[in-house]
């Protein structure tokens, strides 16, 4: 118990920032739930992965390191995003191959966690549910899994929630066709990855789509808004502080 | 070969979407692929042992790539293979041209090749007078049609069999309609037997060349692989530089991840090993065998430390078996040789990154190919390697084309991303705007329209977490 951080860094991204608020909140809370002091650095923007992801490095850098500098101690930055924290955690080190801050940079980059795998696998959190019976199902992030490395923690979390039936979605390691400027670059294959991502969704029965990842909700929301399905879908960090605080 | 103007992918992309027995052939098809090769590996741990053996093997291949080649051409001379270099695709066209006319030969019959598809040989050999008939099931069901490839594994995955009864009855002297698979097969044999009989040469192409024994190695499935290099008096083979490994020991457990990964099958139905042409005591074999070593923009990829991962591919298929835009539109698609995402790697280093700058970007970076890759290539990290080098010049690498795709506008729109996102005081202006407005932008503006063909348009909160964060104070530092 006594080397568990009591005190951790967050980083909000700029999608959670902009278009999911109350996941960040949520997020925070969850930690302050497990009691860890959580400190919310002021100046926070993007993490650069969209210019990196496009080849341009230079651009990326410039962006990386101010938000670098802004968690100078040692302690944990805890990310509600797999795909950003898979950025900071993976690719900062290559982004900054050579460069004369790489070392600051991979002290940095080692510090990074997704939200569900701090809470897992380093708070080892036990959530106890208050909510009524509810089906969700789950949409794993490409970058959370193959990028960032989770091994289901956020199943896991789901999981001990007493009152929540996971339902499994077909084709769950499939890209929900996102893929940040993808999505407009490409926008009619990424708009039939999403079709059909939705359309699995709808499928499981479930009520709520749940996910690590700002850019996987924002795409299948529009999808199924614009088909207006009765199908939501919701940040994991929202579902699971619902749930479980007092209200 | 190489093209001049830029080819958008997104629009020959979005031609296939529309085409919904093609999205439904390739759906079932490669959500049964997915299956086969899954129940190959029922232990994760095993699979990635087997494949950390075969990247080691691979790589350490490239590692000597150079020395390995001059051995396997040693061994193979002195087998009585006789081994011809290109460098580029006319010159390996002209060395199986002039090969078979050294023989007096007018007839080829071909087991599959993705090499002799990359020299488009049968265009070539027709334009000299000389008829190529492909002998592979799915490659013949496609020259039928004058088509090309689909999938470098199964050529033909793109037609159903209603599609491929239609054709042959349409097609073959005498065929009458059918849709029994058996009868359809039976009936491709037929015209394929009388050609193997007759073809004055055969062709093949190679998955494994041993450098110490200097053996050719090929996997198939029909028998028409073997029938195309024994049966015919001259066998020409032709293979790209990167295939050659050091030992005869490395070949199995390659052997044992590529019919898993490709066709989820444990073995193949044929694996031939091709050391030399018939001796003087044997009774069958071809009198001569030639083996034409392409370059092709091999060489430029070996050079480059990271580029060289390219050239550990095996070309099983698997990364475009698992890939969402691949499984969404074809291979035909690609308007290249090679489809998917192993061809989304190579084409652009074969044919320029600027003019394959939108190819680069067919992809969402999902991952689900490395993930896959028996010989764990890190295709999402190259593509992005090869974005980088079709806006740059700088990078310092000898990438064909690089710097040819920067754009103004993409140069523009990224120095005006960076100019705020790396000033927080602007990031909070401009965060504050898009939460109070960005409702009231029209779904019609640039980029929000290409977002909202499929979808509603993304309305931001009406304050940013930042805010809120700042409103609670006690948090910051």
């Amino acid at each position: 118990m006594s080397d568990k951080p009591t005190k951790v860094y967050f980083y909000g991204t700029c999608l959670v920032d902009l278009f999911f608020p109350d996941a960040g909140m949520a997020g925070i809370q969850l930690l302050r739930q497990a009691g860890v002091e959580v400190i919310f650095p002021e100046g926070q923007t993007c993490c650069g992965q969209p210019a990196f992801n496009c080849g341009y490095w230079e651009e990326a850098r410039d962006v990386a390191r101010t938000q670098v500098a802004l968690f100078p101690k040692d302690l944990p930055v805890i990310l509600p995003s797999g795909s950003c924290a898979g950025m900071m955690k993976v690719h900062y080190p290559e982004l900054f191959h050579s460069q004369p801050d790489e070392a600051r940079v991979r002290a940095f980059s080692a510090r990074v966690y997704e939200l569900t795998q701090f809470l897992v696998d380093v708070l080892d959190v036990k959530l106890k549910d208050l909510g009524e019976p509810v089906k969700v199902t789950w949409h794993s992030s490409c970058h959370a899994v193959r990028d960032l490395g989770l091994k289901g923690e956020p199943q896991a979390l789901i999981g001990q929630l007493s009152n929540v039936e996971l339902a499994p979605l077909a084709r769950t390691h499939e890209c929900c066709g996102f893929g940040g400027t993808f999505s407009v670059r490409q926008p009619e294959i990424s708009g039939a990855m999403s079709c059909d991502k939705a359309a699995d969704a709808e499928a499981t029965g479930a009520s709520v789509l749940l996910s690590t990842d700002g850019g996987c909700l924002l795409n299948v929301n529009g999808t199924l808004e614009a088909k207006q399905s009765p199908l939501r879908v919701q940040h994991i960090a929202e579902f699971l502080w619902e749930r479980t605080h007092a209200r | 070969m190489h093209a001049e103007k830029e080819i958008l992918f997104r629009d020959s992309a979005s031609k296939a979407l529309l085409d919904p027995q093609l999205r439904a052939n390739f759906r079932r098809a490669m959500d049964g692929l997915i299956t086969k090769r899954r129940n190959q590996f029922p232990d994760p741990r095993d699979l990635q042992d087997l494949r950390d053996l075969s990247t080691t093997i691979r790589s350490r291949s490239l590692l000597s790539l150079p020395e390995l080649l001059e051995q396997f051409e040693a061994n193979c001379t002195k087998n009585g293979i006789k081994v011809h270099w290109a460098e580029t695709c006319e010159q390996a066209n002209n060395l199986v041209l002039s090969i078979m006319q050294a023989k007096g030969a007018k007839t080829l019959v071909k087991g599959k090749s993705m090499v002799s598809e990359e020299m488009h040989l049968n265009a070539f050999l027709e334009s000299k007078g000389i008829e190529a008939l492909e002998s592979d099931l799915g490659e013949y069901i496609i020259q039928l049609d004058g088509e090309t490839p689909s999938h470098i594994i199964m050529p033909a995955i793109h037609k159903n069999k209603d599609q491929i009864a239609r054709q042959f009855s349409q097609k073959i002297k005498d065929a009458k309609y059918t849709e029994d698979v058996d009868e359809l097969t039976a009936m491709a044999r037929k015209v394929l037997r009388e050609k193997f009989l007759k073809a004055d040469a055969g062709l093949s192409g190679v998955n494994f060349a041993v450098a110490e024994t200097g053996t050719l190695c090929l996997v198939e499935n029909e028998g028409n692989g073997r029938m195309s290099t024994h049966v015919p008096p001259l066998h020409i083979a032709v293979m790209g530089l990167e295939k050659v490994v050091a030992r005869l020991e490395d070949v199995a457990p390659l052997y044992a991840i590529l019919t898993r990964s490709a066709t989820g099958q444990a073995v193949s139905t044929y694996f031939n090993m091709i050391t030399g042409p018939r001796g003087t005591d044997e009774k069958d074999g071809p009198q001569e065998v030639h083996l034409v070593i392409l370059d092709n923009g091999r060489s430029r990829m070996y050079a480059d430390p990271q580029l060289r991962a390219t050239l550990r591919c095996i070309r099983c298929g698997a990364c475009m078996n698992h890939c969402p835009v691949y499984t969404r539109i074809g291979g035909h698609a690609y308007e290249a040789i090679y489809p998917g995402p192993i061809g989304k790697m190579v084409t652009p280093q074969m044919e320029g990154v600027g003019v394959r700058h939108d190819l680069l970007h067919g992809s969402s970076l999902c991952g689900a190919c490395a993930e896959v890759c028996p010989v764990e290539i890190p295709i999402p990290e190259i593509l992005v390697r090869l974005r980088r080098e079709a806006t740059h010049e700088d990078v310092g690498s000898n990438v064909l084309g690089r710097g040819t795709g920067r754009t103004g506008t993409e140069d523009w729109a990224w120095r005006i991303w960076a100019g705020v996102l790396k000033r927080p005081a602007l990031y909070r202006v401009a965060a504050w705007f898009a939460t109070r407005f960005g409702k009231a932008l029209p779904a019609s503006a640039p980029l929000i329209k290409n977002w909202t063909r499929t979808r509603t348009k993304p309305v931001p909160a009406r304050r940013s977490l930042s805010e809120r964060m700042r409103a609670e104070g006690g948090s910051h530092e």
